[in-house]
């Protein structure tokens, strides 16, 4: 289990919620007035129409995790609640990284996006965009070598979580 | 009379029949009444106009005009808690709908069903800063159980219904609906819904059974239970199951504020009010057990002090129906989830099968504390002390009458001094200690109860907040008797200025009116006692006279609560009354509790921390 800078444990929990007006504003309100801490926040349709996916990575101890869950439940559109461990999921965030560049340092920002497996998706004069994809780490050491080239703007998702194998977080639908 | 001319035009009506075409405001009626409503508190504006335009076709739904929304939100919440039904209030949109708010965030606290329909500007008007706009679903997020803005009349039906349900169900709470008032004015077929399908909303009603099965076996095994009755005993109806555990497994049974009324303070295994303002052998209790048993209560911070020291040596049972309540704020080794009623019955049946359990030397021991040490007692004194009015309130009335409280020092000399002796007869704003609850709560609560003596025990301070209500009491002839206890300050925050903060007095000292005289002026009937020898009488004789009576109790103006555990510490911690035992006088409770004040110690737990008294 990763373990964030304040020294509590990270943990992914994935919240299925009916896609109501205010709904997610329940769902943050929740975590402003209880004093939640909120490390990114990725929120989605689903496969089952009127239904959204919300991925939050929180730190927080057990007692607070425990809290968490049951006050989410406690938001009346919130049809399940799980809290994806960590050595079973996949993981993946998004970024979009404009890098400045110039045609002596274009080819090496595109080759360090190779080795990433990242991709250029918009090439101007004195820039391009790379957009990569993965766990936080690899992004993070993605834009750390990037930065000696001057970093104009990043955008990242948050996290996006799956449980491996067959079983899923949405099986609360198969039970109705 | 403007009633009298409606009259004319309004043909008092059975119902509309369902698969008819009506208006918004029809069909908001017309499912309130479906849903039991025959009273409703409100106050019209521009915004629910609508509904107020159809609200005379419906005489069987009383309107009762209040002249402040608060008033509305808290009279409703009174009519909630004295009968178990969901109170209804009503409010236009903007000032009318954020005059709600305090009234809403006190039944969230205290679990209340609470049902605010507020009006909103018209759809097209959303969000373009309207007169008296406001996002009122979002500002009452956080304090509801749920809320809705209604934007189609089609789905007016089905979002009432879900809203009564939400709010008695389950842990109960306040719910808002917002209708826009061109809502009000739509028409649409009316269908009130035989089915409710709320996939997210699932109350666990009934406790594990391996659960309760672990819990008689603590309860079997333990030297030194307590159980901790708290709100959701009258919530659920739990006062003979909460009794025959008491009995059955030979429990102490010490209550929280909102817990006090769950069992007669004359029962043998009742010791009353525990926590900050308890009495110091509840609290020892408490502090001594070997296995707590919380039951529809939430381990409060004004009943448990600091968390981590809170009843040290103790097994923890929680009982509640809402699992976020579980280890929230004080650990717990037997979690049982589900209404109070039902898991107690199962819990009473397993016990009874496995032959109960006693534990006399223990209930001995606190029955012996309660003669030795000082418990809470009224001093001697030649002068008119607050104890000694709600001692005799209590005498007066045999603790049968409904005493609502507001908050501060005389909601706690309530706690203290007023024998309870039926069922659901206190009502207070607990959770959040709301001021200026009292009154309109009593109106409430007498109009649920009507035929019961209803008293609102309120503070010169809190009384302030909220009195002009006095005119829906005048105007409706609601039978509710004040009794203000009047000592010139905003007492509770005097007492900590001096206990906590230096004696230092900033902003706690108010000039009053003269309340008997602005009763009067409201059309009730107003009274005033000064003298310890008039109290009694005075009583009586409010008691005696059939409508509004507002009695001003003018009282030592320094007295403090005691024992008191300041906030954050332990019952160890506990500071007794001063002086207390020089003199005692022969009042009711003391004389109830069968004790000898002869007996009484004077020791205090600790005697740097002497409280003073009036000067």
């Amino acid at each position: 289990m990763a373990v964030s800078a304040n020294g509590l444990e990270r943990h992914t929990i994935v919240a299925l919620l009916e896609d109501e007006p205010g709904a997610l504003n329940r769902v943050v309100s929740l975590f402003r007035a209880r004093g939640f801490n909120i490390a990114s926040m990725t929120v989605g349709p689903t496969e089952t129409a009127n239904l959204s996916r919300l991925t939050l990575v929180v730190d927080a101890d057990e007692s607070v995790l425990e809290q968490i869950t049951k006050q989410l439940y406690k938001v009346i559109e919130v049809l399940k609640v799980t809290d994806l461990s960590e050595d079973k999921v996949v993981a993946r965030e998004l970024a979009l990284i404009k890098v400045s560049c110039n045609s002596q340092t274009r080819a090496e920002v595109m080759q360090m996006a190779d080795i990433y497996r990242a991709r250029i998706v918009d090439v101007a004069i004195d820039s391009v965009i790379v957009e990569c994809t993965g766990e936080e780490d690899k992004i993070d050491s993605l834009i750390s070598l990037l930065r000696r080239f001057g970093i104009k703007e990043i955008s990242r998702t948050g996290r996006v979580a799956m449980l491996r194998g067959a079983s899923g977080a949405t099986r609360v639908l198969d039970d109705e | 009379m403007a009633v009298a001319q409606l009259d004319e035009f309004v043909q008092p009506h059975h119902r509309r029949a369902e698969g008819t075409r009506l208006s918004g405001s029809h069909i908001i009626c017309e499912t309130l009444l479906r849903e039991g409503v025959d009273l409703v508190f409100g106050l019209p504006g521009g915004a629910i106009l609508p509904l107020y335009h159809v609200l005379p076709e419906y005489p069987q739904l009383r309107h009762v005009l209040v002249r402040h929304e608060q008033g509305a939100a808290h009279a409703a919440d009174g009519y909630a808690r004295a009968t178990g039904r969901p109170g209804v209030c009503i409010a236009t949109s903007g000032p009318g709908a954020t005059n709600l708010v305090t009234g809403i965030a006190t039944a969230m606290l205290d679990s209340v069903p609470l049902v605010a329909i507020t009006g909103n500007v018209a759809t097209h008007m959303i969000g373009k800063d309207a007169f008296q706009e406001t996002d009122i679903t979002g500002v009452t997020l956080p304090i509801t159980k749920h809320n809705w803005l209604v934007m189609r009349p089609e789905d007016i039906a089905p979002t009432i219904k879900e809203a009564f349900h939400l709010a008695t169900t389950g842990r109960p709470g306040p719910v808002l609906i917002d209708f826009p008032k061109d809502v009000q004015q739509q028409l649409a077929v009316f269908e009130y819904p035989k089915v409710l399908h709320m996939r997210g909303y699932k109350p666990t009603l009934f406790g594990n059974i391996r659960q309760i099965r672990q819990a008689v076996k603590a309860i079997q095994e333990a030297k030194n239970p307590v159980i901790l009755a708290g709100h959701g005993i009258s919530i659920s109806d739990a006062y003979d199951e909460l009794q025959e555990l008491a009995e059955t497994g030979d429990i102490p049974v010490v209550q929280t504020l909102l817990g006090l009324s769950t069992l007669p303070v004359s029962h043998p295994l009742c010791f009353g009010f525990f926590g900050m303002h308890g009495s110091v052998y509840a609290n020892r209790a408490v502090h001594q057990a070997d296995l707590v048993i919380g039951i529809g209560m939430r381990f409060d911070d004004r009943a448990c002090g600091k968390f981590s020291a809170f009843a040290p040596k103790a097994k923890m049972i929680h009982i509640d129906i809402d699992p976020a309540e579980i280890g929230k704020n004080v650990r717990c080794d037997i979690p049982v989830v589900g209404d109070a009623k039902n898991v107690l019955m199962v819990l009473n049946k397993e016990l009874k099968a496995q032959g109960g359990a006693r534990h006399t030397e223990w209930v001995d021991s606190i029955h012996l504390w309660k003669r030795e040490r000082p418990g809470i007692k009224v001093r001697h004194s030649e002068k008119l002390l607050p104890q000694f009015v709600l001692n005799k309130l209590s005498e007066v009335t045999k603790g049968e009458a409904i005493i609502v409280c507001d908050v501060g020092q005389h909601q706690m000399w309530a706690a203290q001094h007023i024998a309870y002796h039926n069922r659901n007869t206190h009502i207070s704003s607990g959770g959040l200690g709301t001021m200026g609850f009292g009154f309109p709560a009593a109106i409430g609560a007498k109009m649920g109860r009507p035929d019961e003596t209803v008293w609102a025990v309120v503070g010169d301070g809190g009384f302030q907040m909220t009195l002009q209500e006095l005119a829906t009491a005048v105007q409706e002839n609601i039978d509710v008797k004040v009794a203000i206890i009047n000592n010139g300050y905003l007492g509770m925050v005097r007492q900590w200025q001096e206990l906590f903060h230096d004696n230092r007095y900033s902003s706690v000292a108010m000039s009053n009116p003269d309340f008997a005289k602005l009763a009067e002026a409201y059309g009730a009937k107003g009274m005033r006692c000064v003298h310890k020898a008039d109290v009694e009488k005075t009583i009586r004789e409010a008691m005696a006279h059939n409508g509004p009576v507002v009695v001003d109790f003018v009282v030592e103006a320094e007295e403090n609560v005691y024992p008191i555990i300041p906030a954050g510490t332990t019952a160890a911690d506990l500071i007794e009354e001063p002086d207390l035992l020089e003199q005692v006088e022969e009042t009711h409770i003391n004389l109830l509790e069968g004790e000898s004040p002869a007996l009484a110690t004077g020791s205090r737990s600790n005697g740097s921390k002497q409280g003073k008294r009036g000067r």
